[in-house]
């Protein structure tokens, strides 16, 4: 395999965000853990997934992988080096974002040209004028857009085109690591698989590496080569994509999984009924942050937080599913 | 239109919109019939005119829009020429809506019991005991945790979940027949979507109104709906019952978005559809969608197609995928 040989563009260890929040007049500030001890690595040419609800932590993990903020604790290392603010914009073209909506992440002012020059006018102040100009063009024509869009302005495109553009924005500093942060929510289902195949084309072509942020299961499946399930800030789950979809071992994992909706009307319905609602991120439990919601849990659970365990198919779990049936007496999942 | 008497049936429905460019045709000649206790679900992308079309029956769409339309009506009653108190009766009381946002759906300077409780004095003049009691029982209904208490909670306090469940307790305050649901569940997370899902087919057994669910998920679509109509750029353009469109789409813009879900793709590149939804100043002389398809001729770009018989799933095809007629297979 040549995965071992490979070295991975972007390594988080333990990297955790925390927020201080509230500190009013008479209240006490509190801190809100957005991010807890997220460790990953992401190798060239591959596509790892974040998934889960919203309040998560994807995308926190997402600008903290973007150095757009500062880790509170853990350490991130690109091309193997730990990254410290200092040395934030000179790695920045290493690694680039494609933002949710692309109805405010592109400036209406400027035009479609511009927009995908100005990284280049920022970063290599010292490229001639002609050859930002030549390498805008190749870059719009590498994602599939017409060169007579270049003195247009974003208004005049419709969310799939836009979307073209702010990829096109992306990558026109040659980043080895993409993070795309819901690149597909804001588009219609006929438009998300254009978008779809140009990432994954592009991949091919340029060997980038993703690091994928959605929330639609049936997206990442079609997508990812490993996947993360995240719940309150932390990993639950870990492994690659056929791991995780076929074989949870998180119930949560479970859980997410058969509410995602089908698209097959004869479908047997075995979908999972959770109790409750997250829980706010202020006010985590001590233990398992899924304990409230979960259909197996046992008082172990509401006193101990259980760690990411396993080879390559981790799962933060006293009880996974599939390993269980000897230990302990399991409850059967609640099916609606 | 098995059904001799629908409870909502519409024909030849048009929406246009005046803007500074001219008029702008939202909504193209729909015909629909919803018999009383269907669950039908208006499926298409952004601008197909699912959610205006709704908007115009229940005469919820600003000055702008220029309703036209050759029937309306609701259980009888023709909506078409309703007087705005005679509207105001039935909407909220007989007829309901549920939007996609239930954070701006709500006032947020008002309680939620309040807010509850303003359906029931408008309509059904309860006492405020008869008023409060009700409104309990309502927010129990839809699984409310500790209804009592959150009658005297504003919305800002509930979760994006809790104030559609509250949207929805407000939407069935008096017994609806027919309840539209417009994207009830696109803003919320899957986890809450199947609970909000199973609240609402729940709600349409236990009190047999009719559902009405507006959405762009096919995977909500397959796993709710009796029946499916399928919108493109403002034309009902296919119309079945839920299995026979997963199993056999009759229109090409139905089979396309089919294969276009992540989850039915074999390969590793999706199938596409090329182009996008035509707008105001592109649109096609012939069939709305030729400029996409894979199987238009020079009929189809040339004359609007003519609406197919209910066993070819009512598209509005010259060549339904699968029929009879001679079929177009050079691309």
């Amino acid at each position: 395999m040549t995965d071992a040989l490979l070295k991975p563009i972007v390594t988080a260890d333990n990297l955790s965000r925390d927020y201080d929040v509230g500190g009013g007049m008479f209240s006490k500030p509190q801190t809100l853990s957005a991010v807890a001890g997220a460790s990953f690595s992401v190798l060239p040419g591959k596509t790892l997934a974040i998934v889960g609800e919203s309040g998560c932590g994807k995308s926190t993990l997402a600008r903290l992988v973007t150095m757009i903020e500062t880790p509170t604790g853990g350490t991130l290392s690109i091309g193997g080096r730990a990254v410290t603010p200092s040395d934030w914009s000179s790695l920045r073209s290493v690694v680039q974002i494609v933002f949710q909506n692309p109805y405010g992440s592109l400036n209406l002012r400027h035009r479609v040209g511009y927009i995908i020059e100005e990284p280049l006018i920022i970063n290599r102040p010292d490229m001639p004028k002609a050859e930002r100009v030549a390498r805008v063009r190749e870059i719009m024509q590498l994602v599939g857009m017409r060169p007579e869009h270049y003195d247009r302005y974003p208004h005049m495109f419709s969310g799939g085109q836009r979307q073209r553009i702010a990829i096109a924005r992306a990558l026109v500093l040659e980043p080895k690591l993409l993070v795309l942060d819901e690149p597909v929510s804001a588009l219609d289902l006929s438009i998300q698989s254009q978008i779809l195949n140009l990432l994954i084309d592009l991949q091919e072509r340029l060997d980038l590496a993703y690091l994928f942020i959605s929330h639609d299961l049936s997206v990442v499946r079609h997508v990812a080569d490993d996947v993360i399930v995240m719940y309150l800030g932390r990993a639950v789950e870990s492994g690659s994509k056929e791991e995780v979809f076929s074989n949870p071992r998180h119930p949560y994992t479970k859980a997410l999984l058969s509410a995602t909706p089908k698209a097959d009307p004869r479908g047997t319905s075995t979908r999972i009924r959770l109790q409750g609602e997250l829980p706010s991120p202020l006010n985590i439990p001590p233990g398992c942050p899924f304990a409230e919601r979960c259909w197996k849990v046992q008082d172990k659970c509401r006193a101990e937080r259980p760690a990411l365990d396993g080879d390559h198919h981790k799962a933060a779990c006293f009880f996974p599913e599939g390993a269980a049936e000897a230990s302990a007496p399991v409850a059967s999942a609640p099916v609606a | 239109m098995s059904d001799p008497t629908p409870l909502l049936r519409i024909r030849n429905l048009s929406v246009d919109f005046t803007t500074s460019s001219g008029l702008f045709r939202a909504v193209d000649g729909i015909d629909l019939d919803v018999a009383s206790g269907e669950l039908l679900a208006i499926v298409g992308e952004s601008g197909s005119g699912k959610s205006v079309s709704m908007l115009a029956v229940m005469g919820l769409l600003p000055w702008t829009a220029k309703i036209t339309a050759d029937e309306i009506t609701f259980d009888g009653t023709d909506l078409r020429n309703l007087s705005g108190p005679a509207r105001r009766r039935l909407i909220g009381r007989d007829m309901a809506m549920i939007f996609q946002e239930p954070m701006s759906s709500l006032n947020p300077c008002f309680t939620i019991g309040f807010q509850l409780k303003e359906a029931l004095r408008q309509h059904l003049g309860l006492n405020a005991r008869d008023r409060h009691a009700r409104a309990i029982e309502l927010l129990e209904m839809v699984g409310m945790p500790d209804p009592e208490r959150r009658l005297k909670a504003f919305p800002f306090q509930l979760s994006g979940g809790m104030n559609q469940r509250v949207m929805i307790a407000m939407a069935i305050a008096c017994r609806p027949r027919l309840l539209i649901a417009d994207e009830p569940t696109t803003a919320l997370d899957v986890t809450i979507q199947a609970q909000i899902l199973d609240l609402l087919t729940g709600l349409q057994n236990d009190t047999g109104m009719t559902l009405i669910l507006i959405t762009h998920d096919m995977g909500v679509v397959a796993e709710t709906a009796e029946r499916v109509c399928v919108q493109y750029a403002g034309q009902k353009v296919e119309d079945q019952p839920v299995i026979d469109l997963f199993d056999h789409p009759y229109h090409p813009y139905t089979a396309a978005l089919l294969a276009a879900l992540p989850e039915r793709a074999t390969e590793r590149r999706l199938p596409t559809i090329p182009g996008t939804v035509p707008g105001a100043f592109d649109r096609p002389t012939g069939c709305l969608f030729s400029p996409r398809c894979r199987f238009a001729d020079d009929t189809c770009r040339g004359t609007q197609p003519p609406v197919q018989p209910p066993a070819l799933g009512r598209a509005r095809c010259h060549y339904p995928i699968g029929a009879t007629t001679p079929q177009k297979v050079t691309q």
